[in-house]
């Protein structure tokens, strides 16, 4: 299916949030994830399922001031 | 003593982790600047994360990440969320902008996002104005912590509301505030704490400096010297000379 991953419009067979991170080469990347505009916790990203048109933000830690 | 959620700094300076010139001299800014806390964001996976934080964790501070850039509660509550767990701290540099050029915060976003958070466990210390009553409906919101501006972020130009932060520190004496943001020379940084505030946050003015490292021991030291001459009570300014030198014992030339 077609979701969007920070933006940019991906196609991914998986259809949670763990699969399409280990998918896109980030399972063991230290991230945080929302789905939608909504916080998926670590645990919780096996049981939560994507739908077509997903907006999924993954983020990494960064410079900040 | 005040504390920052129960946590003792060993030095009064809070430093910033963006815009230096390599990853080598902001490793050598905060050893020489013995700074106690760093701030930290969270963006787009771009690869380069796992290293950045392993060079963080390297400096052995305390972690302060910040929600900068948001312009919602809710957008600040979900990337405070997503702090948490990538920095494994409960404490969050509550940003909630209302305007991009001034990078004001928005005082009803901030207030409602603070409310939030600190209900969900979080240690906020809300980036505020020097408003006193934000300050007061912040503190019933759960905030143990205020960070007034002392001008817009990336600004230098220091305090600018003198009047309205003494005011503010004045009305709450047991609560910790720090200076967060607009400071550009060590010389705000050491009024800021001869004024009674606990903490300066900065990052551009040493980031952007034609030496960062020199720069951030410049800030180090005027933090701790400001912190230092508060606690020794200075005198109380006075309109009228008064001589120094005794009077008596002067000779009849």
């Amino acid at each position: 299916m077609r979701i969007e991953v920070n933006g940019q419009a991906r196609e991914v067979t998986a259809t949670t949030v763990a699969a399409a991170l280990a998918e896109l080469g980030l399972a063991a990347a230290r991230i945080a994830t929302a789905l939608n505009g909504t916080f998926v916790p670590k645990a919780a990203r096996g049981d939560t399922h994507l739908t077509e048109g997903d907006r999924l933000e993954v983020l990494a830690p960064m410079q900040g001031g | 003593m005040r504390t920052f959620y129960g946590v003792m700094l060993d030095t009064p300076l809070m430093l910033g982790t963006a815009l230096y010139p390599s990853p080598a001299i902001m490793a050598e800014a905060f050893r020489v600047s013995r700074a106690s806390v760093a701030t930290v964001s969270l963006r787009r996976e771009g690869r380069q994360g796992q290293a950045f934080w392993d060079i963080i964790r390297g400096f052995g501070v305390h972690v302060l990440p910040n929600t900068a850039g948001c312009y919602s509660a809710r957008e600040a509550i979900t990337t405070a969320q997503m702090a948490r767990e990538v920095f494994e701290t409960n404490w969050i540099k509550l940003e909630v902008i209302g305007h991009a050029d001034t990078l004001q915060p928005d005082p009803f976003g901030l207030l409602a996002a603070t409310e939030a958070l600190a209900a969900d466990g979080f240690e906020v210390f809300p980036y505020t104005t020097e408003d006193q009553v934000l300050a007061a409906r912040l503190l019933e919101a759960g905030a143990q912590v205020l960070m007034p501006w002392g001008a817009p972020i990336g600004s230098g130009l220091g305090l600018n509301n003198r009047y309205g932060l003494k005011a503010l520190r004045a009305a709450f004496p047991d609560v910790p505030m720090v200076i967060d943001a607009g400071l550009g020379l060590p010389s705000h940084a050491a009024d800021a704490m001869e004024m009674g505030f606990d903490a300066v946050l900065l990052n551009t003015a040493v980031a952007q400096a034609g030496d960062p490292v020199a720069m951030a021991r410049a800030f180090s030291m005027a933090a701790q010297a400001g912190a230092l001459a508060h606690g020794a009570d200075p005198m109380a300014p006075r309109d009228m000379a008064a001589p120094s030198t005794p009077v008596l014992g002067k000779a009849w030339l």
